[in-house]
């Protein structure tokens, strides 16, 4: 993923018509694109749409969506919702968390990996997603794959 | 000669099978083979445990081949699947497979059956004609039909669309909104999505008739971060329809003027609440708002708005069309019509089922649904979503009827239905029903806030086997409090699903050790 710099976000808040009332699609927009809200865009998103810091803080930090930190190239999801973990969804995530060592919600080798609850795919539970796109009827040796062709895709 | 027809559909879970794959294979062959066909990518029939189901059009009548993987499509080629060619994949005709003919399409009638972003096709299948009709007779008309209808709110609250239009109409303001709430983030519901995946010119037209009806301008779709091809359909969608002239000033040289504006969400799920919702499409943080002031007085800017779930629009261009006595002529009791439920969990053969109220939840999951996935006995099933009550598996013949549901302690909601396997431990399902809570709380009252983590504490400890009895009647009192004292349906009914696992699947929370006594 690109960095955000001030020009795009100077940018994506004139596509909005610097309205502070669309700072959650300003964000959302931000977080496509970039993955991430650094603290610096917090402070030119105040300054350009005439909100106090704290505005935009609270805002930022009550979405799950509106990370704080810098995610790595690659977004894996696992879905811990129920229709899911009637599927077993639970040790998919075990699974996951074994064979790319590391835990939900960390960063590692270049892999961010986060619970999400619900991707709507519920027919074809247990489903994933890896950068933006959804997978469902995963078992191990699927999740496998989706990753390999993850890292191919580099 | 015509080109052959062959429909691969473009939508969340059909792709997320790998239809995308699919469709890309049939172009390469045809283009090596010569093959004269036209590839549609057209919305998915619902039938989800058949994705990816390809059709094609032979001399009009479509047949369909069902779990096709990419490396089927040669095969198929081989089989001259493009006449119709007999192959293991084939199913026949697709108005012919029983979990498609069986059911009540109403406000899902052209998922499946049209290319959801071709403007033409819509147009071909009554596309804009119940807005046209209703700029014709007039708002009274739209709303009367409405109210004739029986239509009840299909987000999950089941309050009278009807009345709520009617007040929207009768409070004036300058200016008035409809935003509809396609938030849909209760665990195994997906309807909203295929509705906006599969049909997006029909749920523009629903949202531009209600604001005829009501007096609104401007129309808001909130839609959640998590559904991104949903996102790129629809917003195609509405570019389309408004560079046709079917949203923006004067529609079709009409008086009325209606735009709409996507918006996307942060993942919050307490923004599928209605005010939350609001606050969150004013740029804010997803909070709840206390209620009166209703919505519809004082909603989206302090203006009256309508807030209605995606599937609850959709329904009302068929209610325009044919008159809301057709609509209300289907169900049962005070539960009119039809509800589009989904299938999912550990079900054979999940997917979107429309159908009149009034069919048991035993039919749903047996006829329709084929049991469970694993073989295994049915032990549990959440309806309703996240804050639905575990239905045990004696009580299945109770019938899909909104009052009935409530006679059970249980709920509707959206119609989502998430089938469990005796493999469940429902005493971790209990725990996770206050987990999400505390993940998700926006934090406004006390009782969803706090209680849902000490929720999750007094149940750790039930499990774990310490002071049982004290701590059943602890949790007893936290979901009495919670449930009267919280501010929207997020505290106020976690302690469904906990209240439910307490009256059916107590002995769950005995430890194993005790349990093999």
């Amino acid at each position: 993923m690109a960095r955000i710099d001030e020009k795009t976000t100077s940018e994506i808040v004139a596509a909005h018509g610097a309205k502070p009332e669309l700072l959650v699609q300003i964000l959302a927009n931000i977080v496509r694109r970039f993955g991430w809200i650094p603290e610096a865009t917090i402070r030119q998103l105040a300054s350009e749409l005439n909100l106090s810091r704290a505005d935009v803080h609270g805002v930022v930090e009550y979405y799950h969506d509106f990370r704080t930190t810098e995610p790595g190239q690659h977004i894996v999801k696992i879905c811990q919702a129920e229709a899911c973990q009637a599927m077993g969804s639970e040790d998919l995530t075990a699974y996951a968390e074994k064979s790319l060592a590391m835990s939900l919600h960390d960063t590692e080798n270049d892999i961010t990996l986060e619970p999400v609850y619900c991707l709507g795919n519920c027919a074809c539970s247990p489903a994933i997603m890896i950068d933006g796109k959804t997978f469902g009827r995963v078992d191990e040796q699927r999740f496998n794959t989706l990753i390999d062709a993850m890292r191919g895709d580099n | 000669m015509a080109r052959t027809k062959i429909y691969v559909p473009r939508e969340t879970t059909a792709v997320s099978v790998g239809a995308d794959d699919v469709a890309l294979e049939i172009a390469r062959v045809a283009k090596k083979t010569g093959a004269e066909i036209e590839l549609i990518r057209n919305g998915s029939w619902g039938a989800c445990w058949l994705e990816p189901l390809v059709e094609v059009d032979v001399d009009g009548a479509r047949i369909a081949y069902g779990n096709v993987a990419a490396g089927d499509v040669q095969g198929l080629f081989d089989a001259n699947f493009i006449t119709g060619g007999e192959h293991q994949r084939r199913l026949g005709p697709t108005k012919d497979i029983r979990y498609l003919a069986e059911q009540d399409r109403w406000t899902f009638w052209r998922c499946g059956l049209t290319n959801p972003l071709s403007l033409q096709d819509f147009e071909q299948h009554q596309g804009f004609k119940a807005l046209q009709k209703a700029l014709q007779d007039g708002p009274e008309s739209v709303l009367q039909a409405l109210e004739s209808s029986g239509l009840r709110g299909r987000g999950g609250a089941g309050f009278p669309t009807g009345i709520k239009w009617r007040t929207v109409a009768n409070t004036e303001a300058d200016q008035k909104y409809i935003a509809c709430n396609a938030d849909e983030g209760d665990s195994g519901t997906f309807s909203d999505r295929m509705l906006m995946e599969g049909d997006p010119f029909g749920l523009i037209e629903s949202m531009a008739i209600a604001g005829f009806a009501v007096g609104a301008s401007k129309g808001y779709i909130y839609l959640r971060s998590e559904y991104p091809l949903t996102h790129s359909i629809l917003s195609r969608a509405i570019d389309t329809a408004r560079g046709a002239g079917w949203l923006g000033n004067n529609i079709h040289d009409s008086d009325f003027s209606f735009d709409i504006e996507l918006h996307i969400g942060g993942g919050s799920y307490v923004c599928g609440e209605e005010t939350a919702m609001l606050e969150s499409l004013e740029g804010k943080r997803g909070i709840v708002r206390s209620k009166p002031p209703l919505p519809a007085h004082e909603g989206l800017f302090g203006k009256p708005t309508v807030v209605n779930n995606v599937v609850t629009l959709a329904s009302v261009s068929n209610i325009v069309n044919l008159g809301g006595e057709r609509y209300a002529a289907m169900g049962v009791n005070r539960s009119k019509g039809t509800l589009a439920f989904q299938l999912a969990g550990n079900i054979k053969r999940g997917g979107l089922v429309e159908k009149a109220f009034g069919i048991t939840l035993r039919a749903l999951i047996e006829d329709f649904g084929g049991g469970t996935a694993s073989g295994r006995p049915v032990k549990a099933v959440q309806v309703g979503g996240p804050l639905g009550a575990y239905i045990p598996s004696e009580q299945l013949d109770v019938p899909m009827d909104y009052e009935a549901f409530v006679g059970i302690g249980a709920m509707i909601g959206h119609g989502g239905i998430v089938v469990f396997d005796d493999s469940v431990n429902m005493a971790k399902q209990a725990r996770f029903a206050m987990e999400f809570c505390a993940i998700e709380s926006c934090g406004k009252c006390t009782p969803c806030r706090i209680g849902s983590t000490r929720g999750v504490e007094v149940i750790d400890r039930m499990i774990a086997g310490n002071n049982r009895e004290e701590n059943y009647d602890l949790l007893v009192e936290l979901c009495d409090t919670m449930e009267g004292a919280s501010l929207c349906a997020m505290g106020g009914m976690t302690p469904y699903p906990v209240r439910s696992v307490l009256n059916y699947f107590a002995e769950d929370f005995a430890p194993s050790k005790e349990k093999a006594l």
